[in-house]
């Protein structure tokens, strides 16, 4: 087992930087808050400065596909920094589940090289739900997508991330000879973008069906299932550097208003009751920052433990992100519980996040076999 | 600390820095010219040779050179099969008292105290809680009175741990009754051989008795060995504590270290007590031990690149409560066996730990990690007034003088 580097490289504290300037120029809470029921949920022109101006949108992709060569360290930055602003973008559907099981794919480079560049984005196409590790197609889920012969696609994919806003989508479905993954055209003919109310107002789902749909096989049965389990896994392990810049945002916004707000003649903050809640929340995110540094780190390296990694970040990282936005309305007391004010946008972004690719639960089931602590027999 | 203790310089300043080879080449020196038959002949030469806590001074024991040559020396001087000076035996002075000495102590002190607190030839405790003071230290009121260059001490402590064996305590007591409480405290060393010292065993929850009380009546000390000025003592005190609670939170462990590993080799072991409710807690309970031992992983590497986080009043935080949960469900998981208890006979540890004996006792041991060195609560306000700037209670017994205090 080598030792995690769990701190951030200079490289990484700049990009940082890039990011969160770019994000408090562009979307303070006000504007994501305004977009939210407005008719395009994603704002385009900030995911072109992100993806195409700082190149987030390939940091993992090699430089011979048209990205940065950097690695999911790097993206995992740009996703703390997303989480932290609850920014509306199509990062974690596109650069991140769609970019790694490109990745994974040989028939792929053409595409890759437009997501990397930003030109196009791309969502993978099974529920937000779905965990990894779990198989193909994944138990439990609906997934029903079949390919004729023709590779024309027919089926029904629910609750998927980041489709509205895709030009293509991967589409993993049960071809003649076994499992593939097959890119569709969103504008193709007998596809269905049907959009859904999502309690997270700032990453809209929606559900897929297909009728018929031209298709091109990217991957057959040889490299697709490995390829969505790759991203499956991927995408879970830096949801928690999301989650961690969610717990952050709710941990220092929360302080600060404890620091401002006065009742019974002195600052709210200074009670011990409500402090040592908050003492508990900046322990919660200390852990949350080392477990998601340690997936990003095992992911990017990729380690044999990664899969370990990941669940432990998840179970920890899917729960702390809840309690820090549930703790932030609380203790804003009314002002908490209002429209107008930002926190409810955090709140319904960790409850989703808590679902999306696994439950803690889930997560921790897996660590029953990955740690080798069985359950009770009968 | 002062740049020396924090491994970032070399202590004078002014020679190269001491690299991993300079430090080899000096504990090759030392095997050569010294036997290692002589346990305690051999940890003089290797205090005076500079190995003993290589960024101590040179003279004191070190080099000036970074903390983290501290593990070659250790490491070669391990696999030569060199005797090491027992530092479970001696952990209030290598741990507290040494780092106190050397940022606050006289040359002259330094001397006198340092070496055969490395060797072990002298053990230290620490006279500081009181009945009446615990996590309100500087409510302290154990009195020193000056007389020419003697003080005259009289008062109680308590929760010392090795007092029955120790040679020196680091004490803290009241010298200025008419100073607000933090202002009036000044910092000792005191004899533990003199005749007002009476040491009582205190017989906690586990049945064992690790701690004492200490009654201090007409005990004599030099002023010669205050530490720091008079009414100073309480910015002294805080160096010592601040060095217990990395003491306690800061030890490096594997994956499965700790409480964790002991909980889950059970459960490997003894299929026939597994549960579905346990199940659930003791993977919630693995995350969190995974977790904390990462997260101490991360205030190691920060610290490596000298840049030390606040993460250590969390660790002990964390170190304290998965503990408690995890010790507790280990009882739970043994069922009838966990009605039972290994041993309830009063007797002296000559160390703590916490991981032994049986499963009653860790989980009754368990109980003191969230009240020694700093309750969990002292620690919560430590990290939302200093970490987080939330501003503290109101006070009413900072201002005033200590004698005025309702007790």
């Amino acid at each position: 087992m080598t030792t995690p580097d769990l701190l951030y490289s200079e490289v990484e504290e700049d990009l940082r930087a890039s990011v969160r300037a770019l994000l408090a120029d562009r979307c303070p809470p006000a504007a994501v808050l305004a977009r939210a029921e407005g008719p395009a949920p994603y704002d385009g022109k900030l995911w072109h400065a992100l993806a195409r101006e700082l190149g987030a949108a390939g940091l993992q992709v090699p430089e011979e596909h048209g990205g940065a060569g950097a690695t999911l360290r790097e993206t995992a930055v740009v996703l703390e920094e997303l989480g932290r602003a609850a920014a509306p973008t199509p990062f974690l559907g596109s650069a991140v589940l769609a970019t790694t099981a490109l990745l994974a794919c040989a028939g792929g480079a053409e595409l890759l090289a437009e997501l990397a560049a930003g030109e196009r984005t791309a969502a993978l196409a099974v529920p937000l739900a779905a965990a990894p590790g779990t198989g193909f197609p994944w138990a439990g889920l609906p997934q029903t997508v079949r390919a004729d012969g023709a590779g024309a696609l027919t089926g029904r994919v629910a609750a998927v991330a980041d489709a509205a806003a895709a030009d293509v989508l991967l589409v993993p479905a049960a071809g003649p000879d076994g499992p593939g993954l097959y890119a569709v055209e969103a504008d193709a003919a007998g596809l269905a973008v049907a959009p859904r109310t999502s309690l997270d107002l700032t990453r809209p789902l929606a559900d897929l069906a297909l009728h018929g749909v031209p298709a091109r096989r990217l991957a057959g049965p040889a490299e697709a299932p490995a390829a969505v389990e790759r991203a499956l896994l991927t995408g879970a392990g830096l949801l928690a550097s999301e989650q961690l810049g969610i717990a952050e945002w709710c941990l220092a916004t929360t302080t600060a208003y404890l620091k401002e707000r006065r009742q019974f003649g002195r600052p709210v903050g200074s009670f011990q009751a409500v402090k040592h809640r908050l003492a508990d929340l900046w322990l919660e995110a200390a852990g949350a920052r080392a477990a998601a540094r340690g997936a990003a780190d095992a992911l990017a390296r990729g380690a044999e433990d990664a899969p370990l990694a990941v669940a432990v970040a998840q179970a920890y990282c899917g729960d702390a992100a809840v309690r820090a936005a549930e703790e932030c309305v609380q203790l804003h007391g009314g002002i908490g519980m209002t429209w107008e004010h930002p926190a409810h946008l955090y709140l319904k972004r960790a409850k989703a996040d808590q679902i999306a690719l696994g439950t803690p639960g889930r997560h921790r089931a897996a660590l029953a076999v990955l740690a080798d602590l069985p359950a009770p027999t009968g | 600390m002062t740049t020396t203790a924090k491994g970032t310089a070399p202590a004078g300043g002014t020679g190269p820095a001491v690299t991993a080879e300079d430090v080899r080449r000096r504990v090759r020196a030392l095997l050569d010219a010294h036997g290692t038959a002589d346990r305690t002949a051999f940890l003089r030469a290797r205090f005076d040779a500079g190995l003993a806590w290589v960024h101590f001074p040179e003279g004191l024991g070190g080099l000036g050179a970074p903390r983290g040559l501290q593990a070659v020396a250790d490491a070669e001087l391990a696999a030569a099969g060199a005797p090491d000076n027992n530092p479970r035996a001696n952990g209030i002075g290598l741990g507290m008292a040494a780092p106190t000495l050397l940022r606050f102590g006289t040359p002259e002190q330094q001397a006198r105290f340092l070496r055969p607190l490395w060797t072990g030839e002298e053990t230290w405790c620490q006279l500081f809680s009181e009945p009446g003071a615990g996590s309100d230290l500087a409510a302290l009121g154990t009195r020193a009175v000056l007389d020419g260059d003697t003080w005259t001490v009289d008062g109680q402590k308590v929760w010392t741990s090795g007092a029955h064996t120790a040679r020196w305590a680091i004490l803290v007591a009241r010298t200025d009754p008419d100073a607000p409480k933090h202002r009036g405290i000044t910092y000792f060393v005191c004899d533990m051989t003199d005749p007002g010292v009476e040491v009582r065993p205190l017989r906690q929850i586990t049945g064992e008795a690790e701690f004492n009380e200490v009654f201090l009546t007409g005990v004599r000390i030099p002023d010669a060995h205050r530490i720091g000025e008079a009414g100073d003592g309480w910015r002294v005190a805080q160096t010592t504590l601040n060095n217990e609670r990395v003491a306690i939170g800061g030890q490096r462990t594997p994956r499965e270290g700790g409480m964790i590993g002991t909980v889950a080799a059970t459960w490997r072991d003894r299929p026939e007590l597994r549960t579905h409710d346990l199940h659930q807690r003791l993977l919630h309970g693995w995350v969190e031990a995974e977790v904390a031992r990462l997260t101490g992983e991360r205030l190691r590497q920060q610290l490596a690149v000298g840049q030390p986080g606040p993460e250590g009043a969390a660790m002990k935080l964390a170190f304290a409560r998965l503990a408690q949960h995890l010790s507790g469900l280990e009882v739970e998981l043994l069922g009838e066996e966990g009605l039972g208890y290994g041993d309830w006979t009063m007797v002296r540890p000559d160390h703590v730990d916490f991981l032994g004996r049986d499963a009653g006792y860790r989980y009754l041991r368990a109980k003191g990690n969230s009240i020694e060195g700093g309750t969990s609560e002292i620690l919560r306000n430590i990290i939302a007034e200093r970490v987080l700037g939330l501003p503290a209670e109101p006070r009413t017994d900072k201002d005033v003088p200590w004698k005025e205090l309702p007790r």
